[in-house]
């Protein structure tokens, strides 16, 4: 099964309460899977400051717990030391964010944290995007992240049951393998060790046995090559077989498309104030307004995007 | 809802569980709450997109759901008439036997599937698969379904008032499929045929039954099994 979920928020109004719209969402996606669940939230300005790059990684990535066990603050001693530049670390139960100015560079906090933990998982980096990872129950992996206080102009999340692949972190989804890019599947992919060879031919690194690693590294790939999303997207749907919905968003973008034969489901509400994606319409009926939303089923193999 | 009815039942799935809610639909009593009389009809509020919201219902009584539910809403149904205003997910009215089911909006894929009688109306749109390998059901669809609709239809009767997506009716038996809109394609050994008048005379029941008694049957187009895949053909093996 697998659930997913997606938030964009159209009304600057809303930016304070996506975390507790975003948390709401994904815990009514929790019948759909419960061993484990992650986030990737927009514009936080805790996790990822305006001005500031942030890297989001989980420190031990063999950690069944809700807790990393770190001590933050050392840690951003350490890491401020390494970039000559303050770095904060917050705090997210299994996932760690640790941020600094643009400046000091995205891949220069992604050695620096590498450096410390050397085994690290990184969940997600970027200008805009906190990536959040762990493995447990959607209402508890919520609550270990403080997801209800988060605010931002967009959030995915997943609630996972797996199919193939470890439950872990590295098995966790989202997967945000480029900067500030984000995609979350419900399905499988039945091409993929094909096609994980093909990428990892041209230099990509994985960090999981996941099919949907492969299906974001694609992504990844095509737009590096300067593809668009939803260019990158047809060639998706030309290249992987298998059952899929996805949900894949950037900074700017959001977007969702099926598989040909689209069994996997999806609900698409648009209002005026916000766009929001879901695997059913219970975990949309929260939503301000949702009563009088645009409501559809995104048809296969059609790309719907949205930008900001 | 029936105005001569003796009584209504008004269950609130936000305060009731669904569970408690479906054994009473079932005719048990639960917990404080008396077993609903015979004939006696119900009124759900608050379904909020759950799932296996009025299943299993073996009696003639008047369900009336306001609000979208989630998977197999009303699946299974034999003798009531469950009337949904608003969406519902996938599959409603799985595996119906008789009865009839009431969509007011837009139904998820596989709606109607494998169900073996009763009438299923959708007023606004069915996704993908619509009557999938039904069996005897009749659905009327008010605007129009996805692909694979009628995939491996064996009886029954399905009317479209809107457009059909693409491998309509794929590997066909019996059934017989009436679209008044476009085709996108047709799935394997389903072809368009000839409405004789039995035919006009059968879909403008159905139209009638499901309230859209002025469309002219003219418009409509019939589809059914052109019986090739009936029998093994070397030509079809790989």
């Amino acid at each position: 099964m697998c659930g997913i979920v997606g938030l964009h928020l159209r009304s600057p109004d809303l930016h304070a309460h996506l975390g507790e719209l975003l948390t709401g969402m994904l815990c009514e996606m929790q019948d759909r899977g419960a061993d484990s669940a992650g986030v990737a939230v927009y514009g936080d300005p805790r996790w990822s400051p305006r001005g500031h790059v942030a890297v989001s990684f989980v420190p031990d990535p063999s950690s069944l717990s809700l807790s990393t066990g770190v001590e933050v603050d050392a840690l951003a001693a350490e890491l401020s030391r390494d970039l000559a530049s303050p770095v904060a670390v917050v705090d997210a139960g299994p996932t760690l964010v640790a941020h600094v100015v643009e400046s000091a560079g995205v891949e220069a906090l992604r050695a620096a944290v590498l450096a410390a933990f050397p085994d690290a998982l990184v969940a997600g980096f970027g200008s805009d995007v906190a990536v959040l990872k762990g493995v447990g129950h959607p209402r508890d992996l919520a609550a270990a992240y403080g997801l209800a206080g988060a605010q931002g102009w967009q959030g995915v999340g997943h609630t996972r049951m797996a199919t193939e692949s470890a439950v872990n972190a590295g098995g966790c989804h989202p997967y945000a393998v480029g900067p500030d890019q984000c995609l979350v599947h419900n399905g499988s992919f039945s091409n993929h060790a094909t096609i994980r060879r093909d990428l990892r031919a041209r230099g990509a690194v994985f960090d999981s046995e996941n099919d949907t690693e492969v299906g974001a590294r694609f992504v990844a790939d095509r737009l590096a090559a300067g593809y668009d999303v939803e260019t990158a997207l047809k060639d998706l749907c030309g290249t992987f077989d298998g059952f899929y919905t996805l949900l894949v968003s950037d900074s700017r973008s959001f977007a969702v498309v099926r598989d040909a034969i689209a069994c996997k489901p999806a609900v698409i509400a648009e209002t005026d104030d916000w766009v929001a994606m879901a695997s059913e319409y219970r975990a949309l009926v929260a939503l301000p307004g949702v009563e009088s939303a645009r409501l559809y089923e995104p048809e296969p193999e059609r790309i719907y995007a949205w930008t900001r | 809802m029936d105005p001569v009815s003796e009584s209504v039942r008004h269950l609130d799935l936000a305060e009731v569980p669904l569970r408690s809610v479906n054994a009473l639909l079932h005719g048990r009593e639960v917990d404080d709450l008396p077993a609903l009389a015979p004939g006696e009809d119900v009124v759900l509020t608050h379904p909020q997109g759950a799932h296996a919201v009025a299943v299993g219902l073996d009696s003639p009584r008047q369900v009336r759901i306001e609000g979208h539910v989630g998977y197999y809403a009303a699946g299974m149904n034999q003798r009531a008439d469950v009337v949904i205003d608003g969406n519902a997910g996938v599959g409603v009215a799985e595996n119906m036997m008789s009865g009839s089911v009431t969509v007011l909006g837009n139904a998820s894929q596989a709606a109607g599937a494998t169900a073996h009688g009763g009438l299923l109306v959708v007023h606004g749109d069915a996704a993908a698969r619509c009557g999938i390998s039904m069996k005897g059901v009749d659905i009327v669809v008010g605007g129009s379904i996805g692909h694979m609709s009628a995939f491996m239809a064996q009886a029954g009767r399905l009317v479209v008032r809107g457009d059909a997506g693409d491998a309509l009716g794929d590997s066909i038996y019996e059934a017989r499929l009436y679209v008044r809109g476009e085709v996108a394609s047709l799935g394997a050994d389903c072809v368009a045929k000839q409405m004789r008048p039995e035919h006009h005379e059968e879909l403008a029941a159905l139209l009638k039954a499901a309230g859209y008694e002025d469309d002219d049957t003219a418009a409509y187009t019939r589809y059914g099994s052109a019986r090739e895949l009936y029998h093994f053909d070397v030509d079809n093996a790989y």
